[in-house]
Formats: C-alpha cells, structure tokens, sequence
C-alpha cells in the first residue's frame, strides 16, 4: 500500500480515544496475513496492508460491542460494516472506519493451485502486477491477474463505501452487477441432477466445523446457531451429507439480502468447498426480485427484515 | 525386514490390501486432500500433507454406538418396550499415506481410550484393526513442529510400516510385526540396496525442522497465566471461535452424545465435539465454564500443553503437524501462544 504511513498517522492520531484498531499484520510465513488488534503505537508499527490482507475484519465487530473500535477496511469489507449498521448490530459512535481503496486481494487457493505446494514459503513480494514467491529454493511469478480472488475481478466498490478517516486516491470499479454473476449463470445452465450430484460431491467433506459461519460478519447468531441447537433439533450431529447441505441452506436463506459476497465463508472453508455460489444464487434473486443489493446504504432495510403492502419491483395487482 | 516399491506398483498393493482390507487413501477433492476409501479409478494424492488428517479412521466423525427402537405392546398401549443393539466395528482397516504426526496422533488417544480406567470398546475395535502405512516427510513445512513435541520427520512412533520417499519409488520398512504381514506381497522387491539412500532422506528431513523450542516449562507456565483472562482476552482476540483447528487436529479427542431418533426408531451417536463451540461443556443447568472464546481457547492450548501432560508423563498432546496454523481461516499460531505463556513472567517482570 502506498500509502501506508498516511494510514498509521491516522490510526495513531485516533489511538487514544479507542480501545482497540484492527488491521492486519505479518503472519506465519510470507505469503499471509493476520488480523492484528492494535493497542499502541509500536502495534501500529507492524501494520501492514497489501493483497495478502484478505480477512474481512467486520467480523470482529458484533463481539466487541460497548468498545470504541477502530477498523480498517476495504471496499467490500466496508460493506458489511454498513450492514451491520443497518442491523444495528453495531453503533456508529462506537466505530471508527479507516477505510482506503482497494486494487483486490489474491485468492490462497489459485496460488496453490498454482504452485502446487505453498508448504515452503521462504518470500513473497506482492504489487499491483504480480506476486513473486520462492518455494523451497524455487522462484516462482504469478500475474496477478491468474491469482487475485474472483470478487476482486468483478468488483464494483473497490474504495470503503463508508468511513470516518479514507486514506490514498479513490479506485475506479468498471465491472457491471452482472459481470459477477458469470459463474452462478453458468452452473445454473446444468440440469437439477447435475447441480445436485456437484453439491453432494462438495458437501461430502464438509468437517462441520463452522468456519464458513464464524468468519462471516453478518451470521451473527453464531452461539445459537440452529445447525447445534437441541431444542429446536433441526439438524442431527451425523456427518451425513443431507446435513451439511441442509446447513448451507439454511446459512444462504439466513443471507439473502444480507449478504455482501465478501467471500469469507469460502475462504475460511479448510477443505475448498466453493460455498459462495450459494449465497451469490440468493443475491442474484434478491435484486430481481427487490432491486436491492446490500451493504450500500446504512439507512436502508435489507428487504426481508421489512414489509411494503406495494413492492415497486413486484406487480401482483396488475398479475 | 526392509523393501521396495517402484512408484508405478502402489496403486497394485493398494488394490491388493484391499481385498482384506478397507483401505483409507489421501486424495485429491475440489483443492483439498481428504482420506477416502481408496478407488482406483479416483488415484492416490500423497505429494503432500492431507488438508485433514486421517482421524476418521478411528475415531469417526460421528459414529452409531448403539441402535434402538421402542415397542409398543398392542395388549398394553402404554407399555413400551425398549429394543437396543450394541454396534461394534468389526472390519479392519489400512491408513495409506497418512505422515508420521498422523499416525502419532492417535498414541494420545490410546491413553485416554485404552489405558485409562476405562477401556472404550468402540475405539479399542477400530485402533486393534487398523494398521498405517506411513509416509515420512523428506521436508518441514513453515507450519510444522513435529520436533518441538518430541517427534520428527521420519518418527515411526504409532505407525506399522514406514515409506521412505527414494529414487523411482518407496523403501519400506515394518515398524510392528502387523506391519510384517503386511509387506509379504509379491509386488514389493528386496529394500536393502535403498537402504543407505533412505537414511539419508531422513537425516536431511531431520535437518530441515528449524531449532526445536523447549516446551518442557509450558505445563506450568500454563497454569500460571491460568486466571489471567486478560491475558488469554489478547492470545485469542483474532480467534472466530470456529472448529478448524480441532476438527483438523490429529489429537483432540473430545466427543459430544446424542441420540438421533426418527419415529420409533433411532440411533445414539458419539460425534467430534470441539472446545471452541459455545455448547462445549454447558452443563444442564445453563450454566457454562467456558463462557467466552478467551476461555475456549485457554482450554484448547491449556489441554495439549499442560493438562495433559501433568496426568501422561509430560507427553504433549500435540503432534505438531500444523494443521490448526495452516487452515485457521485467521492465522492463529499455536506455537506462539505457547510461547507467549512460556514467556508469561518474564513479560509480567518487565511491566514492573
């Protein structure tokens, strides 16, 4: 990030009015990032934001309701923050947003995919081209083009939607609402026992760890969640396939319009289960049903938490 | 008794073990590695470590302790009869391709399950029938520390035969006597020429773990820092409290009983339970001692590093295979918390 020293005087300028400022830093190896709580100046020191900060750090923000939080977020992250807002999940005098524009994050998959094995990272430089890595004594360099994460290729609000502090120039976003839709579009093209036999395969080695549902900003019912509730038993522990499918079912219905595809569920995902063309499919019918897409305005209702005796977009009485 | 196999005769030993056996494989699924019953048709992926590991083998996912049904006595309405069948494995099974802290793992298990006061029947059937083929790793990954935990790249510990990565295929070589019948097939050639190569694979492997930490003061560092939430608050504060990493973990053993009933029918099921789930021990009366994701994860670390080896001679309950750093969708590093307690006073000291 070029402007990554702008960020940290803001982020220290703040400091003493919050409890606490997510960012990212350094992780494990070179080729990730962790979300890092700052506390003091020498925690923003080791701020660090760039294509391997991927993690969607709203997520953290409904469990440290009641502190004053400072959170720094891309485009799409910022969308969730709005959501919760909406929700009044969150209060927006308790938030303080550091938001920038964001040229997209990569996706830790395609670089496997790419590598092979990424067991070995000894460096990893990423810029706006490329992201040049050495494997076990092996250079290898990726255009970014072939690694960066799909929602970043089709993304239409690259620069924080909502902030208090914005830092560096505003990223221009060419992609349409239907561009990202391509994929969902072509896996509906398949037959019913096609889609089914592909959601069966997936599914299968689901570990039902809930990863999907606890890095997502907006399931925020994670502790009552009905997929371990006994009372009510909708769902059994077996680790049969019909569960967790009926699982991600729930999740995506408990999304729609909700969800801002900030793809967090299947990035926590530790077995690659493409989970986010669920909640692209709802997503999808939700702006052809109520023209709304989520995440854009904090004063708006996501339309199944309202009720409008006429629906612009619904003609029923002309039926 | 030392062997070989050339590379393009796994796939013919794993059909041929499969005729007595049920074999348990890595391969590739979506862009992971699972263990799934092997199928020809589907191959083997053993290029590197498995997304998750083969725990399912003997400790399934959830798995039928016992089936019932309830009778009611048409003489007597209100009587029910209680009809109940005990469901113990019987088959046996061959774990192919797992890594050494696999096959470590289930060594913790075997303490708790087998050579406790209580003897669990359910695993003592599977862990006596299923034998593992294990492949030592020429190389650490940034994420393993097998060495810190008393093991290595090549340690044969749990395993009944060990494969050597060597030129044009594998030195294997049997740990166990089951691991003995189990290289009596014809496919396999004479390994004592591959032997001088094989160690050398192994000494490398060995030299390529960074420096081993020393963890023997972590049980009571542990305990130390234990009331100190405010502590624990800041090791787990990136932590979504999801179940990756004990899902993941070749050691956790924890379980969850439930009964799963449909009509008159049904079947009580032992399921993985996992300590970073808010239903983790709450108790009947609503109340929960594990309340937040801080006392969670205190739990998870406090019970490999310190729990368990105050009650098993300092064993560690953690093979350090990684899997908890590599897949924790936030990056948590077991390791440095560890270390972090480890560090506990000095860091307390230098506040002063």
């Amino acid at each position: 990030m070029k402007n990554l020293e702008d960020l940290k005087k803001q982020i220290k300028d703040g400091l003493s009015e919050l409890d606490v400022v997510i960012g990212w830093t350094d992780s494990f190896d070179p080729l990730h990032a962790t979300p890092h709580f700052m506390r003091s100046e020498a925690d923003v020191d080791k701020l660090k934001v760039d294509a391997l900060c991927v993690h969607n750090l709203a997520t953290y923000l409904p469990s440290l309701k009641g502190k004053k939080v400072g959170i720094v977020v891309k485009g799409c992250d910022s969308r969730s923050v709005v959501e919760l807002l909406q929700e009044n999940l969150i209060n927006r005098d308790d938030v303080t947003i550091f938001g920038f524009g964001c040229t997209g994050v990569v996706d830790q998959t395609k670089i496997r995919r790419a590598v092979g094995d990424v067991g070995q990272v000894e460096a990893c430089e990423v810029s706006d081209a490329e992201v040049k890595l050495s494997v076990a004594g092996k250079e290898h360099k990726l255009p970014m083009a072939d690694v960066i994460a799909d929602k970043c290729q089709t993304c239409r609000y690259p620069n924080a939607v909502v902030s208090d502090q914005f830092v560096g120039d505003e990223i221009k976003a060419t992609a349409s609402f239907e561009d990202g839709y391509k994929d969902l579009e072509e896996f509906e093209a398949k037959s019913t026992e096609e889609k089914f036999g592909f959601w069966l395969g997936e599914m299968d080695r689901c570990i039902r760890c809930y990863a999907c549902r606890n890095a997502c900003p907006m399931c925020v019912c994670r502790d009552h969640c009905v997929a371990q509730s006994r009372d009510p038993h909708w769902l059994s522990q077996e680790a049969h396939v019909r569960d967790k499918w009926m699982f991600q079912v729930i999740h995506a219905y408990h999304l729609a319009g909700r969800c801002t595809e900030c793809g967090e569920c299947q990035r926590a995902c530790p077995v690659d289960i493409p989970i986010l063309l669920f909640k692209k499919k709802f997503n999808k019918e939700i702006k052809e049903v109520f023209n709304y897409e989520a995440g854009l305005d904090p004063e708006a209702k996501p339309p199944l938490q309202t009720f409008k005796i006429d629906e612009p977009t619904i003609k029923e009485k002309e039926w | 008794m030392a062997k070989f196999i050339k590379s393009d005769k796994v796939s013919a030993w794993l059909e041929e073990l499969g005729q007595k056996h049920e074999v348990l494989a890595p391969r590739g699924e979506g862009d992971s590695i699972v263990f799934k019953p092997y199928d020809a048709k589907k191959g083997f992926n053993i290029e590197r470590e498995a997304t998750a590991p083969p725990k399912k083998a003997c400790f399934p996912q959830s798995e039928t302790l016992v089936k019932f049904s309830h009778i009611k006595d048409l003489e007597n309405p209100e009587k029910v009869a209680l009809d109940v069948k005990e469901t113990i494995p019987d088959s046996s099974w061959v774990v192919f391709g797992s890594r050494p802290c696999d096959a470590r793992g289930f060594t913790m298990f075997d303490r708790v399950y087998l050579n406790g006061k209580h003897v669990d029947v359910y695993y003592k059937a599977r862990r006596e029938n299923t034998f593992f083929i294990t492949l030592a790793c020429e190389k650490g990954e940034t994420t393993c520390f097998c060495n810190w935990v008393g093991s290595g790249p090549s340690d044969p510990t749990g395993s009944d035969v060990l494969m050597v990565p060597v030129d044009g295929g594998y030195f294997l070589e049997a740990v166990s006597d089951r691991g003995e019948a189990l290289l009596a097939s014809s496919l396999l050639e004479d390994g004592g020429s591959k032997q001088a190569e094989a160690d050398k694979v192994r000494a490398d492997a060995d030299q390529s773990m960074g420096e081993a930490q020393d963890l023997s003061k972590a049980p009571a560092k542990l305990l130390e820092a234990f009331d100190d939430m405010g502590f624990w608050e800041e090791q787990s504060a990136k932590c979504l409290s999801c179940g990756a990493c004990t899902y993941l973990c070749p050691t956790c053993y924890c379980f969850n009983i439930t009964d799963e009933s449909d009509g008159v029918k049904g079947e009580r099921i032992r399921s993985w339970d996992n300590c970073m789930s808010s239903m983790f021990t709450m108790e009947a009366s609503g109340h929960n001692p594990r309340p937040t994701k801080a006392h969670r994860l205190k739990n998870r670390v406090g019970h490999k590093f310190s729990y368990y080896p105050d009650l098993h001679d300092g064993v560690i309950s953690c093979c350090g295979c990684g899997r908890c750093i590599k897949s924790c969708p936030v990056g948590v590093d077991i390791r440095e918390i560890v270390l972090n307690a480890i560090a506990y006073e000095a860091k307390e000291k230098a506040n002063d």
